[in-house]
This record gives C-alpha cells, sequence and structure tokens, in this order.
C-alpha cells in the first residue's frame, strides 16, 4: 500500500493552514509597501490569548521556513517564560531549529526590545505590538485616527509631545516613542525604550510588526529613515545611564536593567541576555549606537 | 467666476448658503421660514437650519448676525468653519486663490489649511474650542504647531505674547483650561483664535456664559484686537447689547432665513421688519 504521510501529522507545518498563510503574507507584502501604514488582517485563533503575542506569531509563522533558525526574546531575555513558551511551540510545529544566539537567527520574533547586536540583510525582526496605533492617546476614535492618518494631520500627537516637555522637562516617553517612517505615516515602535529607537532607521534587517488584539500588521523596510519626534529645539534623546556600567560585564552603552536584590541594594545589569552573554565569554558584538545631542 | 474675482472689495461672498437636517423634499424649504413662522418642513419633518443666505464681508468690517434661539446663527458660522458641511451654497474667500475657489468644494486636507491659516473660531462653550486635556499654552501651541512651527522657545514666546495680549496671566499657562474661571477660558480661545493672524475671525456668543463686568472687559478686549489687527469679524449674538458694542453691520435671522440686514445703527434705531421691531423693543 502507498501510505498517505499527508495526514501523519496533527497540524499543517507552521500550525496555520495555507490559506491563512497567504493571507498573512499579502497583508505582509502590502505593509512593507506602505512603510508604517496599518494593515488590518484577519488575526485568526490561536492556541494563546490574543494579545499574549499572537500578532507575532501570526507573523512569524506565516514566513517561517523549513531552513529558518528561530530565537524569540521577551524584553531581551531569551529565558522568560513566554519566550520559552513560544519558542517551544514554533519549534514543535515547524521541526526548525532554534537558538539564543542573535548573529546565527535568521528569524527573531520580539517583545519590547531590538538586540543590541546589528542584525542583518539575512535576518526578520517580528515585533509584538499590543497597540499599533500611535494616535490612539490622543483621540480615542478609529474612524478619526484614520483620517488623521491618511491626511497626515498629526498636530495634536506634536501638542502631546509638547506638553510632555512642558510638564516633565524633556520629552518623556518611556517607551513606544513616536516615529515618522518614511517622511510619511507616523508609527508606534511597540513599547521598545527610547535607546532602540535609532536602529529603527536605516537598518539592514526587514522589521515586522504584528498586533493580534488590534488586528493589524506594519512594517519597515530596510534601509527607511525612520525619525523620532523631535523639535528643532528640544531634540530625541535616547536613555543615559552616566557613569553606570554592566555589575557582571562592566560593559556600557548597552541598555542596562536595575535590579534590585533581597537586601534592597540594587544593580545595573545589560538587559538583552545574548549580548551580555557574549560579553562575557567573548569579544564585543559589533552595535550601532546613537549618540545624544549636546 | 471671474466677475467674482474683479471684486468690489469684498473679503468672503456668501451665497446660498443652506443647512437642512433630516429628508427634505422640494418644496421644504417653501414651507418653512419666517412667514410660516417655523423652520420644521410640516411635511417631512426635515429641519431647516438655514437657508438661502446671502451676503457680503468687506476687509475690517465686523458683521453682527442676530437672532432667537434657533434661528440658524450658529449653524451659519459653523458652516463657514467646516464643522459641518452645508446642504447647498457655496462661499469665496479673497484669501484664498483670490476668491475664485469655492470653499466648500475643498479637499479636507485644504480644508484644514484655510481653517488653521485663515480662520479663527471662538465658541459660546470653551470645550468646544479648547482640549482640557492640554496646558492652556499646548492649546495655542496647537493652531502654531499646525502652521508650522516645530521650535519649543518660540512657540512659547508667541504663546505668552498672546495670553498677555488677551489679559490672561502668563504665570497660568501651563496649567489645564479646567482650572480656569469661564472668562479666562473665553480669552484663552480667543488667543488660541488669532494665533495665526487669521483674516477672518468668527465669534459664536463669546460673552454669553459671562457675568456682566467680564462681559464687558471681553468685549472691550475683542474690541481693540480688531482695531490692533484690523481682523474682519463675525460675531454671532442674541444679545444686542454686545451687537451694538463690536459691530457696523448686522444681519437678523429668523427661523433661518436673513429677515433684515442694514447699518448696526439703522437696524437699531429704526427697525423694518416685524421681528427685529419686537428684538428691538425687547431690549432692557
Amino acid at each position: 500500500m502507498i501510505e498517505n504521510k499527508k495526514f501523519q501529522s496533527a497540524y499543517n507545518f507552521a500550525f496555520l493552514d495555507e490559506r491563512t498563510k497567504r493571507e498573512i503574507r499579502r497583508k505582509i507584502l502590502k505593509a512593507i509597501a506602505l512603510p508604517g501604514y496599518q494593515v488590518p488582517y484577519s488575526s485568526p485563533e490561536m492556541p494563546i490569548a490574543r494579545g499574549w503575542g499572537t500578532g507575532g506569531l501570526h507573523v512569524s509563522l506565516a514566513i517561517i521556513g523549513r531552513k529558518d533558525v528561530f530565537k524569540v526574546i521577551d524584553q531581551g531575555s531569551d529565558a522568560s517564560v513566554n519566550a520559552c513558551s513560544l519558542r517551544q511551540f514554533i519549534e514543535r510545529m515547524t521541526g526548525c531549529r532554534t537558538t539564543v544566539d542573535t548573529a546565527e537567527a535568521t528569524l527573531i520574533q520580539t517583545r519590547h526590545r531590538i538586540p543590541e547586536e546589528i542584525l542583518t540583510e539575512q535576518q526578520i525582526l517580528v515585533f509584538q505590538v499590543p497597540q499599533p496605533e500611535i494616535l490612539r492617546g490622543v483621540e480615542r476614535l478609529e474612524t478619526r485616527t484614520r483620517s488623521m492618518h491618511a491626511e497626515a494631520d498629526y498636530s495634536k500627537l506634536w501638542v502631546s509631545l509638547y506638553e510632555a516637555y512642558v510638564r516633565y522637562g524633556s520629552l518623556m516617553r518611556g517607551a513606544g516613542y513616536p516615529v515618522r517612517v518614511n517622511g510619511r505615516y507616523m508609527m508606534s515602535p511597540s513599547p521598545i525604550p527610547r535607546w532602540d529607537v535609532p536602529n529603527l532607521s536605516d537598518a539592514r534587517c526587514l522589521y515586522l510588526f504584528g498586533a493580534g488584539r488590534e488586528k493589524r500588521i506594519y512594517a519597515i523596510p530596510p534601509h527607511t529613515v525612520v525619525e523620532p519626534l523631535e523639535f528643532e529645539d528640544v531634540r530625541f534623546r535616547v536613555e543615559d545611564w552616566g557613569a553606570t556600567a554592566c555589575a557582571y560585564s562592566n560593559a556600557r552603552d548597552a541598555f542596562l536593567d536595575e535590579i534590585y536584590e533581597d537586601d534592597s541594594s540594587r544593580k545595573f545589569v545589560v538587559n538583552d541576555s545574548n549580548f551580555l552573554d557574549k560579553l562575557r565569554t567573548g569579544p564585543r558584538p559589533p552595535q550601532r549606537l546613537f549618540r545624544n545631542p549636546q | 467666476m471671474n466677475d467674482m474675482a474683479l471684486n468690489s472689495g469684498w473679503l468672503l461672498r456668501v451665497r446660498g448658503l443652506t443647512k437642512i437636517y433630516g429628508q427634505p423634499d422640494g418644496d421644504s424649504i417653501a414651507r418653512t421660514g419666517p412667514q410660516a413662522s417655523t423652520n420644521i418642513c410640516p411635511v417631512t419633518g426635515a429641519i431647516v437650519a438655514c437657508a438661502g443666505i446671502d451676503f457680503d464681508l468687506y476687509p475690517g468690517e465686523v458683521l453682527g448676525v442676530v437672532g432667537e434661539s434657533g434661528s440658524g446663527k450658529s449653524t451659519l458660522v459653523q458652516l463657514l468653519y467646516f464643522d459641518q458641511p452645508p446642504t447647498a451654497g457655496s462661499a469665496f474667500f479673497t484669501a484664498l486663490d483670490n476668491g475664485t475657489t469655492d470653499l466648500f468644494t475643498l479637499s479636507n486636507q485644504r480644508r484644514r489649511h484655510v481653517r488653521n491659516h485663515l480662520l479663527g473660531m471662538v465658541y459660546q462653550n470653551p470645550r468646544d474650542g479648547l482640549n482640557f486635556n492640554f496646558t492652556a499654552g499646548g492649546n495655542i501651541a496647537e493652531k502654531l504647531i499646525m502652521a508650522g512651527s516645530m521650535n519649543v522657545a518660540s512657540i512659547r514666546e508667541r504663546s505668552s505674547n498672546l495670553l498677555r495680549q488677551t489679559e490672561v496671566p502668563v504665570a497660568r499657562m501651563d496649567q489645564t483650561p479646567r482650572t480656569f474661571s469661564g472668562g479666562m477660558q473665553q480669552r484663552v480661545q480667543i488667543s488660541k483664535a488669532i494665533a495665526n493672524h487669521p483674516p477672518l475671525l468668527f465669534l459664536d456668543e463669546v460673552t454669553s456664559g459671562l457675568d456682566v463686568s467680564v462681559q464687558a472687559k471681553v468685549l472691550d478686549m475683542i474690541r481693540q484686537i480688531q482695531s490692533e489687527l484690523g481682523i474682519s469679524m463675525i460675531v454671532v449674538s442674541h444679545d444686542l447689547g454686545v451687537i451694538r458694542m463690536l459691530t457696523d453691520r448686522t444681519l437678523v435671522l429668523k427661523n433661518g432665513r436673513i429677515v433684515e440686514s442694514g447699518l448696526t445703527d439703522q437696524i437699531l434705531q429704526d427697525p423694518q421688519h416685524a421681528y427685529t421691531q419686537l428684538l428691538v423693543s425687547s431690549l432692557l
């Protein structure tokens, strides 16, 4: 008897059925064609609840191939429960090799960080986005925000920036700093720290953003200009830790986490776990650093 | 169109401006108006807020629009400020394309440009004109940013000058208008409206919610701004005192139609239409 191998596994390769993948791929192509524009998509049911990384998972599963090497980071860490669960899920559904090494991975799904190490033409970074609409904070209605994007009417966003300066003395916005993509759409970079925002511009890799709960996909193609919003005299700045260095690697020029010990003392540690491992074991991996204006 | 461009010096020319809510039929306009003393069509139930409004406004002139509640005064300025689309009619504005383009045919983007650069509006309720989540300075900054000012220092400089001009304490620039008195909120609105030096300003019942002494101060300030900057204004009010103090010329509206128009003094001294006579005689 000729064996039918088609139905031997319970799931299709990469969990999603081929039609769903095709729909998501089409939306990704549209998103790449219109950098920064939020493309609505189906956001099908997944074995995890919407809003728990389903957007990133949809994008990753739709584009992953058998030869891809997959990595998941959750706020810089490869070892958090979410990162481990997602990595295991993709491993089981695709049989692809997974890794924690940033340089080795071809497809990286991330929550709230861009790896410190430079990403190359061979890599794609997929963001999980909780709130794709950068204008939501200043305009509650979706119909309005859509027409504001269509007409490039971003004055309210600028005023909120002005207000932040007036109230706090700087352009305070810890994560999700608004950026303008390719001189056109204002975009939420997902809640990455300001430290990572300059890395969005003129990057060698492709950035894809999936918001499962809000059902939106958007993208920044390689070598696209991405500008953080700033005034002529009040400039965008990244986080600055002064003379503080990482407690484990003694390194500076990386995003540092503040960690409190049980005895209420505190220390600073490099947030990107793979970058920290590399700093401790070998030469410093290549980085793109942004210098604050004087 | 060309004879309009070679105009007799008007700034704003409005022709046949009409706004109808609901589903009118062909005769709804004929069934309503002062002669029927209603603006609700008895057959279709459509509300004719205003119909067939024609007038010209000249540079530096202050035009009053007076009438009872529901006579279509506020609708008139809201249509001209693009708050709502008109049912019919056209408006030409010499500050835009030398008065050859109908304002109501503009794209949304150009409308916003006209709103931000060429027009100013002061609403009766400060909540309509100001964002209470932003500071007073932020509200003014919104207009300046829309006009392309991207320098915080110059935005703050200009905002504080405007607030000084409208007698709002500059020390309160970085507080939200929520904490301000009614008169101060109104003054912030006026600062915002004149921020980009618009050639035309709409004032919709600006002093109606204020007590008499504050009213007098706000009116004084508007007069002063008018004489300093030479802005044309359309002043909507049900208060003949305000109309007498501010305006050169007046339109009297009833049930959405102009029933009388002329020099303000003349209308107040010698009203011709029965309704205007009633208005003037009921002046306290």
